[in-house]
């Protein structure tokens, strides 16, 4: 078999190419070379983009990952297009305003369907950060899916989110529903040139000084116009990013959110294993069959078995 | 048309019919299906009669030739004083062949030429671009530098013909070089007369050739629009295009829908720069293709100029009749000839002229049978030309005016088409106009879900298409197919080479910083663009001037 | 291959051809079919549509052309993909593509060329008949 952690780890595209396809269907065999790899990740800062579908979120990505080739960092990019409920496949399409970075030896990017995952992102969008993380790259920008308001994952995810938000779009600050707002550390106006584009800032702009003198925050999320189409705002909006990582690196803010991270991650993979484990088990001997059979029938509840079963697994 | 005593006569007829007759037929004669639908998806009834035109106001919604609102056709005679244009787009490899071409095709009766461009050359690339690879001369002729086009109108006096050139992003450079080859051959730019596509609104929407973000396209497009208008009065400035919106897979309604709406997209730049509607709006043509179902087809032209001369007249306050005609050119529909038993092509290609001449072109191109085979032979293109000049001389269609007028069916079907149009246009504008709509992909969606409806439909072979899903059959592989030499590209690129190092330096140089300097202002760039080409800089260094100045565009693509 | 594991599809269009219809409908015609499909859009050399095949690890190349240029951009994708190791990709083309060039381009390592009015089935199940079972 091939050394995808050395690979990867000397730079290989192909073989980060398949180890992240491995981690998206969950193969088994990713998990000697993410365990090899892991030493070597944590280097990347992680950027989030995130925002309604339409706001220009790809165009956007194009834009900052070019501005950041010419400060000479490199960048992984990983774009999250939906997968269809009902056929499970996807067409992912981000690509297509990207394309004049496909050349550039300095990007990677990947392109991730959902498979069924909600959020915003995908299942192994984390583990394929860590990839291109351990594969060199300086900074990771993540585009999430965009389809409403409650694709909020990318938080956990990045160092920086930015909220692309535009005019014209419904998004008004009356229809963002609790807790969105409070996941941006940067906003963005994109199509700043749209009519509606200075009151949309100026209700983002209130809003963000309303909740500072409310409640006490480090950090004040800056409001961003881009005109991402025109390459408008762009250096502005990668310095308020840098700005940001100061802030997060300075105020050890940045050490605490990646301690967060890491214990979450940790309960997850215990908790995907322990689950996998379990699962295998019972389907292997019948018994999640007979479990079900008693359930349905009354003869059992599914509280009971749970605890049955978690019991018994802990004894061995 | 009908006063309420016959209608209500009508009405008790048709049900009684409906009752007796008809009903007894249907009961032993099912129909064929359910539901009928035109070839767009337009669900046809039975039977029409006077009850589906009853809302129709003669005078106000059809009129006269010649007059407001245009329905029955922009011409007071039509064809009864001449025939539409035939105009057959044609041009291949290099300037040389592609001269012949023309030559051969005005020998034999054509009265307008149509230069169909390389790609590299729609896309602003000389032919030794790399993006250039493989496609210099393949799918039109490859013009590089004024040499070339003095090539390809060698012979052929620029006063005596008209000339169309399907160029958009870089119109005004192609424009440039025929105004040039116009003066050396002493003809005042009076005297020229043409169109040039430009209309870069649809190769964002569908047809791709775009190089330019929108708002620096809308400038150029504009800018010619003004020039012409002050300098080449006979010149169309634009041909708006709904023709790849419907090869791109839209239904009829939304050819006209959305080429209207472009339309009016430029009409407001043109507005917006502080020309006078009535000044340009003259000059403003049309393109939109033709398919197999006649009389949908018809009916669809027919709302088209009803619709555009009351926008004009209403929306923009043209006073100009002329301001207010649609003329347009048609070329039978491209995607609707088939690889299988290609000889079929040429009845499809027969009724989808019917229908251009039954609908009131202004000219003609007729597709050849093999284009999906491979580009068109001579022979072919013989035969799509005596196709336009059988329906011309023996079909009859041109003996009277808007002869489908008055029909049942079509009245109401234009009638619905035109409701369909105006929906459309309603929805744009609630968005915000065709740039913003494009932005948001809506136009390119309504597309492709109307190309996607109509695949399923052959698939499933609820819509049956001769020798794809019925009366297959297995062929002999065609042979005779031109093909083009793969050796233009280094052809074209030692020409290149040779250009580049003859050419007086300085004033190379000169024309491409002046260029630059006006294209940064808001001055016209007609003029600096007009010497450059003369100082011999090449449409690939134009257009990088420009690609440096504007940017490039990258489109927002749905599936 | 394991039932469930997605074809990933690369649908590309060379060259500067803007004709997108055909492979925009495949687009979303394979993602029915349940696989998950990276669309390139316009404009794209051989090099592009390779570079896009390895970052994306794609089991597939599909390639559309309309513009005849084709006996130069299928058979140097195909040999890129070799130089780049990546000689399992499944490389399909379609457009208008003459019957007498398909045998050259089949030698050429181009696995199947599907004219105009090939119904769409029939495409997605040469695909799902000769993918590769990934290692």
């Amino acid at each position: 078999m091939r050394d995808y952690a050395k690979e990867v780890l000397e730079g290989s595209v192909r073989a980060a190419a398949r180890l992240i396809s491995w981690l998206e269907d969950e193969d088994p065999r990713a998990l000697e070379h993410m365990e090899r790899l892991y030493a070597h990740t944590g280097r990347a800062y992680v950027m989030g983009i995130t925002g309604s579908p339409g706001a220009g979120k790809s165009t956007l990505t194009d834009k900052v990952t070019f501005a950041l080739r010419k400060k000479g960092l490199t960048v992984g990019i990983v774009a999250v297009d939906p997968s269809s409920p009902f056929t499970g496949g996807a067409v992912l399409g981000d690509r297509v305003r990207m394309s004049r970075l496909t050349m550039d030896p300095g990007v990677f990017m990947r392109s991730m369907a959902t498979r069924g995952f909600l959020g915003g992102l995908a299942k192994a969008t984390g583990e394929v950060v860590k990839v291109l993380d351990a594969l060199g790259k300086d900074v990771i920008l993540i585009e999430t899916v965009g389809v409403g308001q409650d694709e909020v994952d990318v938080i956990r995810l990045a160092d920086t989110t930015c909220l692309v938000l535009v005019p014209g779009l419904g998004d008004t600050i009356q229809s963002m529903k609790a807790g969105v707002m409070e996941i941006a550390d940067v906003f963005v106006i994109n199509k700043a040139d749209r009519p509606g584009a200075d009151q949309l800032y100026a209700e983002v702009t209130t809003r963000v000084e309303q909740d500072a003198s409310i409640r006490e925050r480090a950090w004040t999320p800056p409001v961003m116009r881009t005109v991402a189409v025109d390459d408008e705002g762009i250096g502005d909006l990668v310095e308020a990013v840098e700005a940001h990582r100061k802030f997060l690196e300075e105020s050890g803010a940045l050490e605490e959110k990646r301690r967060r991270r890491a214990r979450e991650e940790t309960l997850q993979l215990i908790h995907g294993e322990l689950y996998r484990r379990i699962r295998d088990r019972l389907t292997a001997n019948g018994e999640l069959d007979a479990l079900v059979e008693a359930i349905v029938q009354r003869r059992e509840s599914p509280y009971r078995a749970m605890q049955h079963v978690v019991a018994r697994w802990m004894r061995e | 048309m009908y006063d309420d005593k016959e209608l209500e006569r009508i009405r008790t007829g048709k049900e009684n019919w409906e009752k007796t007759t008809l009903g007894k037929a249907l009961s032993r004669f099912p129909e064929r299906k359910p539901v009928f639908t035109s070839i767009s998806g337009m669900p046809v009834e039975r039977l029409y009669t006077p009850l589906d035109t009853a809302d129709l106001d003669y005078e106000k919604d059809l009129g006269y030739p010649g007059q407001y609102p245009f329905t029955r056709g922009v011409q007071p005679t039509m064809y009864r004083g001449r025939f539409w244009t035939m105009r057959q787009y044609a041009g291949f490899g290099n300037a040389r062949e592609s001269n012949a071409r023309y030559r051969y095709l005005l020998e034999q009766g054509q009265t307008g030429l149509s230069v169909a461009f390389d790609l590299p050359t729609q896309a602003g690339y000389d032919s030794d671009h790399p993006l250039s690879m493989g496609e210099v001369g393949k799918v039109g002729v490859a013009i590089d530098s004024l040499d070339d086009m003095k090539i390809l109108f060698d012979g052929i006096p620029l006063d005596k013909v008209t000339t169309s050139m399907t160029i958009n992003a870089p119109a005004t450079v192609l424009l440039a070089m025929y105004l040039a080859i116009a003066e050396e051959q002493g003809v005042s730019f009076d005297k020229v007369g043409g169109t040039v596509q430009n209309d870069i609104l649809k190769e964002i929407i569908c047809r791709g050739q775009y190089i330019f973000p929108p708002k620096p396209s809308m400038r150029l497009t504009v800018d010619l629009i003004d020039y012409c208008f002050k300098n080449v009065p006979r010149w169309n400035t634009i041909s708006i295009s709904g023709y790849h919106i419907r090869e791109a897979g839209s239904t009829a309604a939304q050819e006209m829908a959305f080429t209207i709406a472009n339309g009016i997209a430029y009409v407001k730049a043109c507005v917006d720069r502080g020309l006078a509607v009535d000044s340009f709006a003259p000059r403003l043509s049309f393109f939109f293709n033709a398919f197999t179902n006649v009389l949908e087809e018809v009916a669809k032209f027919r709302a088209g100029r009803r619709v555009w001369a009351r926008i004009l007249k209403e929306r923009f306050g043209a006073s100009n009749p002329r301001s207010m005609m649609m003329r347009y050119h048609v070329q039978t529909g491209g995607v609707t000839l088939t690889a299988q038993q290609p000889l079929n092509n040429i009845v499809r290609v027969a009724l989808q002229a019917y229908a251009a001449a039954l609908g009131g072109c202004q000219s003609l191109h007729t597709n050849s049978f093999d284009e999906a085979l491979c580009l068109p032979t001579q022979e072919a293109v013989t035969v799509a030309l005596r196709t336009q000049q059988i329906v011309a001389e023996e079909s009859g269609a041109t003996d009277t005016i808007d002869p489908l007028a008055g029909s049942y069916f079509v009245e109401a079907m234009t009638d619905k088409i035109e409701a369909e149009i105006e929906e459309y246009i309603q929805k744009i504008d609630a968005m915000g106009g065709t740039l913003a709509a494009i932005e948001q992909g809506y136009i390119q969606k309504e597309i492709q879900d109307s190309a996607y409806r109509f695949q399923k439909e052959i698939e499933s072979g609820e819509r049956v298409y001769v020798g794809i899903n019925k009366y297959t059959m297995e062929e002999p592989e065609p042979t005779n197919l031109l093909k083009v030499d793969m050796k233009v590209g280094e052809i074209e690129a030692a020409k290149l080479k040779k250009l580049r190092a003859e050419r007086d330096q300085t004033r190379w140089k000169a024309a491409l910083d002046k260029l630059r300097e006006v294209s940064l202002s808001d001055e016209n760039v007609m003029p600096a663009v007009i010497d450059a080409v003369k100082a011999r800089a090449t449409i690939g260094e134009i257009c990088d001037v420009w690609r440096d100045v504007f940017g490039e565009y990258r489109p927002k693509e749905f599936v | 291959m394991t039932e469930d594991r997605k074809i990933k599809i690369i649908v590309a269009k060379p060259g500067l051809d803007g004709h997108d219809r055909g492979a925009k409908l495949l687009a979303r015609i394979f993602a029915e079919a349940g696989m998950e499909v990276v669309y390139t859009g316009l404009r794209q050399t051989p090099e592009m549509i390779v570079e896009t095949a390895l970052q994306e690890d794609a089991d597939v190349v599909g390639l559309s052309s309309l513009s005849g240029v084709h006996m130069y951009f299928f058979p140097r994708v195909v040999e890129l993909l070799r130089e780049k190791g990546l000689d399992d990709v499944l490389v399909v083309g379609g457009g208008i593509i003459p019957k007498e060039d398909i045998p050259e381009l089949k030698k050429a390592g181009v696995a199947e060329i599907f004219g105009p009015g090939t119904p769409t089935a029939e495409i997605v199940a040469f695909i799902k008949n000769n993918v590769r079972t990934r290692d």
